[in-house]
């Protein structure tokens, strides 16, 4: 169990948050013009990195905010945490 | 029992305190500070189990937790028992009580036994090859396996102890308090931190706390004497906590550790009541240190299992500290110097020596020469070939070993002992390490795998991170942990070592046998009884990598997951594939580090606290008359009320009658509700619901229904304007939280410029449904004031009222497709009105009805309950829900999937009624939809999803999902059950009511 430093609270224990798939992925302005493949593409297709991933992670039993997270799948070290909205750090 | 294998004055137990306990049926005595394995030796009892596959004797092998045989049954009553606990752990308690596992029908005679004679038929992988053939014998045989494997039983009914689960947050966490973690302790705590040290044994000081060897010294002092000085002194450090009998489970990432404190299970019986058993601590630590020590390594020879045969590190315990001898005549085989170590405790005790047999060719020690003058023969350059005596050693035999080791040369020597001790030299204990992920180096001087690089703030010292001399433990523990925590002051300066041991060591990981290997059991995994065989096997059948191999032999796999054996596992590995070590991999360590009880890992979150319990306002009132409850989510909602001798069909019926008939209550309290303000909140709507709701006049109900992005129904309810920018929306019960949570997800990323609040209200207010043709008569009674004519209150309004002095919100809204009312109220009012409404409606036959009874008058009316007429694969088309999906909007969630090729297809299951052709038949939800049964293999057309007797339409109805199932209205179809084929015809989902009339029924 890691431990993540939400942003609006501090350090939290990873059970107090829920994980929501992988970051920085805009649900289209105007799905109408979007083929299926491309709305597909949206929908559907994620990457699944061993290393570095951008996650959307959200403090579901505490301030019920959403942010993002740069986290290192293959050991779980977290190398920054920064707001939605925000740009993401450097790879 | 005419032996004197007891010694007075040990450092562990007193002998003033004589504790009594049973083995196997027969009373024992033993001391205040034995555990049962020291004690069953002072009785000269080693065969205390059989092993795992051939049933072959086994004795006490360790000390500690590592034991592989020595693994029994504690308490012989039903709901205490416990399997798998080693004898060389359990201190024993006046009244334990203790058997041997894994024979029948006794440890001395024993039925399995069979199994090691034909164990030439049963190598490994036996079982996989023999009996997965054919496929459907699987289930006969899987009987009879099932029945002779297994180790041990578990308690049969529910655990009458008490545990718990406790958070720890410290700087430093010191595992093991050998002389390494001590010292470690010392430092950490004097410098002003925060330190946490456990240790899973009962006392402080690790192995070196009995090294009374005058061999053995640090700073001109005996190193046990040193050691109890330092033990003393820490012991009084302020910010110094010490939990000993407490063992590290599991280390996981970010340096979250898992230990089990062992609060009671030292205590006798009458002793334990009302006390915790065992404490779970979960230890945040911002730093850790390992100094989890070293596991004596056994050696590899043909009979390396019978009782009688030790690690030599354990029968020197069991004489230092337990002032148990653990035969009258010894013999130590060993490739290294430790066992001369052995060897001289006994010669101090006046105990027999018979031999030494040494790998080495040359031996040069202060230890080796102590021993040599004390007369010990000793066998330099030999191997123990064999060895004799079926329930406990009475001999072996050896042979000289050829230059290169591979091979025995000379003439076979028999020697007599009733007790031998081995070492085959360390294995550093990283098991810890493992688990949290470091990655270890393999050290060819000595043959060992060390921590290499670390994987969160921790370090690893003494014997575990591969120091095993008291020179090295004692500086590299200083300077290390120094460095480590990053503090400068200790009060340790130099160490003047004096040891008796020199680090020579030779390595063979099979021993050689006069014999082919074919012909030897040479145990590598004592517990699963694996040989060097078996291993030996494998490889030749193709597995390279250590895991692979490891599944095939089971090498590893017991309770004990292999600490004695892995190493030579991956020796005779790499040695008969002629690779490197470790090339292959390690295993790897998996928590837990010891088994853990489920008591442990459960806590206190048992019966009404396994999970939180969420009851409405009303629920008393609901116990109060008789109400069978169901669980929906952590709900406790109203099943049925059934009256005298009514069972739930009858009662459903009864209620389902009067509800029409007459009129119906219900608590619709669980609803999730989630409060919606803010100035954009109808453009939020729009986006978040299928239909459109900019044009919603305040005051009014609508239904909506909500999508995931891929097209398919997540949730619905209905959602009330309560003024311009303010809604109230109600959710499903289970979808309560999950709705808010994917609301607040679309606000907070994808529409962060949307003005909208959103907050859960549900367990604000009491929700009182009261239904049916007497509905509006009973509301008007309970709320005088207001106005319930159809002209002011028409059906989907709202409107603010008071009853008494207390606000409330009143919804005129159906779920029943009766007239209707919806009083929501502070949640604290909740049962007082809900009486009220009772008293009002007496004269009108008023009848509270359960969830049971709303489901069959929804499914009357074709209404769908989300979760259950649709499982995430159904679009509101195929619902039969065009009318809710806005054609005009241009986006909301989902809009864009419900056009994708694979949502537009004709054959997509599709929600449908089923009406059934003997009216009587109820179906049975779940049932498989068929057209063709002569068809093989039979097309699934879908399935059975809610079906119910209706009272008020006096048929069978079910809902379904088929294939295409919108054109096939007036089709038959068939749904195959296990004695019968029901027929069935396929209709309209609304069964009753289709135009809406009684939502304004007069009576
Ligand atoms: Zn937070």
């Amino acid at each position: 169990m890691f431990l993540i430093n939400c942003p609006f609270c501090g350090e939290r224990e990873q059970s107090e948050f829920k994980a929501g798939g992988e970051a920085h992925i805009e649900r289209p302005k105007q799905p109408t013009e979007l083929s299926d493949d491309e709305w597909a593409e949206f929908l559907f297709m994620r990457k699944n990195i061993k290393g570095v991933q951008f996650e959307r992670w959200n403090h579901a039993h505490g301030c019920r905010k959403w942010f993002n997270i740069v986290r290192d799948t293959s050991n779980d070290q977290i190398k920054a945490v920064y707001k939605m909205g925000e740009k993401p750090p450097v790879k | 029992m005419s032996k004197n294998l007891r010694f007075k004055s040990s450092k562990q137990v007193d002998e003033t305190y004589r504790i009594s306990f049973k083995f196997n049926n027969k009373t024992y005595y033993g001391y205040k500070g034995d555990t049962l394995a020291s004690a069953l030796l002072a009785n000269d009892i080693h065969l205390v189990g059989r092993s795992f596959k051939y049933h072959r004797p086994r004795g006490i092998m360790t000390a500690g937790s590592e034991e592989p045989n020595a693994i029994i049954q504690l308490h012989d009553n039903t709901s205490r028992t416990e399997p798998n606990v080693r004898a060389t752990e359990i201190e024993i308690y006046e009244g334990l009580v203790a058997s041997s596992q894994n024979c029948w029908p006794s440890v001395n005679f024993d039925i399995g036994g069979i199994n090691n004679i034909l164990s030439p038929i049963l190598p490994a992988g036996f079982y996989y090859k023999t009996f997965m053939w054919p496929k459907s014998f699987w289930e006969k045989y899987e009987y009879f396996i099932r029945k002779s494997a297994g180790l041990g039983k578990s308690p049969k009914e529910a655990d009458p102890d008490i545990y718990e689960h406790k958070y720890i947050h410290c700087d430093v966490l010191i595992i093991g308090a050998g002389i390494s973690g001590i010292m470690a302790a010392k430092i950490s705590a004097k410098n002003g931190l925060k330190t946490l040290l456990v240790d899973e044994k009962s006392f402080l000081g690790g192995s070196t706390i009995y090294d009374n060897s005058e061999f053995s010294k640090i700073n001109n002092q005996i190193t046990s004497s040193w050691l109890e000085k330092e033990i003393n002194e820490i012991s009084k450090l302020e910010n110094l906590e010490i939990k000993t009998r407490t063992s590290v489970a599991a280390f996981h990432g970010y340096n979250f550790l898992l230990a089990r404190e062992n609060l009671t299970d030292h205590l006798p019986i009458n002793q334990r009541e009302n006390k915790i058993r065992h404490r779970l601590l979960k230890i945040r630590a911002k730093k850790v240190i390992s100094a989890t020590g070293a596991i004596e390594r056994p050696l590899i020879f043909d009979n390396n299992d019978r009782p009688g045969i030790l690690l030599s590190s354990a029968i020197k315990k069991y004489i230092d500290l337990y002032g148990v001898a653990c035969g009258e005549n010894n013999i130590l085989f060993t490739n290294n110097d430790t066992a001369y170590e052995t060897a001289l405790s006994m010669v101090q005790r006046g105990i027999k020596v018979n031999a030494i047999i040494d790998n080495r060719e040359e031996i040069d020690s202060k230890l080796s020469y102590e021993a040599e003058k004390n007369n010990i023969r000793i066998f330099k350059g030999y191997t123990v070939v064999d060895t004799y005596g079926y329930k406990r050693i009475n001999g072996l035999s050896i042979m000289e070993l050829s230059k290169d080791g591979q091979k025995v040369i000379g003439k076979k020597i028999r020697l007599s002992c009733d007790s031998l001790g081995v070492s085959g030299g360390w294995t550093p204990a990283v098991h810890l390490f493992t688990q949290s992920g470091g990655k270890l180096k393999f050290r060819e001087d000595d043959q060992v795998f060390i921590p290499n690089k670390y994987p969160s703030d921790q370090l690893s010292i003494g014997s575990c991170n591969g120091d095993f001399s008291l020179e090295e433990i004692t500086t590299n523990t200083v300077s290390s942990v120094k460095k480590f925590l990053n503090v400068n002051n200790t009060d340790y300066k130099t160490f003047e070592i004096i040891t008796g041991i020199n680090k020579s060591k030779r390595n063979i990981w099979l021993l050689p046998s006069d014999k082919i290997l074919g012909k030897t059991k040479s145990f590598v995994d004592f517990q699963n009884d694996a040989t060097a065989k078996d291993i030996k096997l494998a490889l030749r059948e193709g597995f390279r990598s250590i895991e692979h191999v490891k599944r095939y032999t089971t090498t590893g796999m017991g309770t004990d997951q292999g600490k004695l054996g892995n190493m030579h596992a991956l020796g005779i590995i790499s040695e008969t594939a002629g690779t490197k070590m470790g090339e292959h991999g390690t295993t790897t360590f998996r928590p837990p580090y010891t088994p853990l009880t489920f008591g442990t890992i459960v806590g206190r979150n048992v019966g009404e606290f396994f999970d939180i319990i969420r009851r409405t306002p009303i629920h008393d009132w609901h116990v109060e008359n008789n109400a069978k409850f169901e669980n929906v989510g952590q709900w406790k909602r109203a099943w049925y009320y059934p009256k005298a001798n009514e069972n739930m069909h009858q009662a459903v019926q009864r209620e389902s009658k009067a509800a029409r008939d007459c009129a119906g209550i219900l608590d619709a309290s669980t609803l999730g509700k989630i409060d919606i303000q803010g100035t954009d909140a109808s453009e939020f709507l729009n986006r978040v619901y299928t239909n459109a709701w900019s044009k919603l006049a305040i005051g009014k109900c609508r239904y909506g229904l909500m999508l995931n992005e891929d097209g398919m129904v997540y949730d619905d309810g209905v959602t009330t304007r309560l003024d311009e920018n303010h809604y109230i929306m109600t959710t499903t019960t289970g979808g309560a939280a999950n709705v808010l949570g994917k609301l607040e997800d679309y606000l907070q990323t994808e529409w962060p410029e949307l003005d909208v609040y959103l907050s859960s209200v549900t367990d604000h207010y009491a929700t009182i449904s009261v239904c049916g043709p007497h509905s509006k008569k009973i509301v008007s009674k309970v709320i005088p004031d207001l106005d319930f004519s159809d002209e002011k209150f028409p059906h989907m309004s709202f409107k603010n009222t008071k009853i008494g002095q207390v606000k409330c919100r009143v919804m005129r809204i159906s779920f029943t497709g009766e007239q209707s009312y919806e009083i929501n109220i502070q949640s604290n009012y909740g049962k007082s009105v809900w009486e009220k409404c009772m008293e009002e409606g007496k004269d009108f036959n008023i009848t509270p009805y359960g969830t049971e009874t709303m489901h069959l008058l929804r499914a009357e009316k074709g209404f769908i309950i989300v979760g259950q007429d649709t499982d995430a694969t159904m679009t509101p088309i195929d619902l039969q829900m065009d009318w809710i999906v806005s054609k005009k909007k241009y986006d909301f969630i989902g809009k864009r999937s419900l056009y994708r090729s694979d949502t537009i297809k004709d054959d997509r299951k599709q929600l449908v009624g089923l009406l059934t052709e003997n009216p009587e038949e109820v179906l049975e939800e779940g049932a498989q939809i068929v057209a063709d049964i002569k068809k093989s293999p039979i097309e699934m057309l879908g399935h059975v999803t809610s079906s119910y007797y209706s009272p008020n339409l006096n048929k069978s109805i079910a809902l379904g999902v088929v294939k295409g199932g919108k054109k096939m209205i007036g089709q038959k179809l068939i749904i195959p059950m296990e004695n019968k084929n029901i027929n069935v015809t396929v209709a309209d989902p609304v069964f009753l009511d289709k135009e809406g009339e009684r939502l304004n029924a007069k009576l």
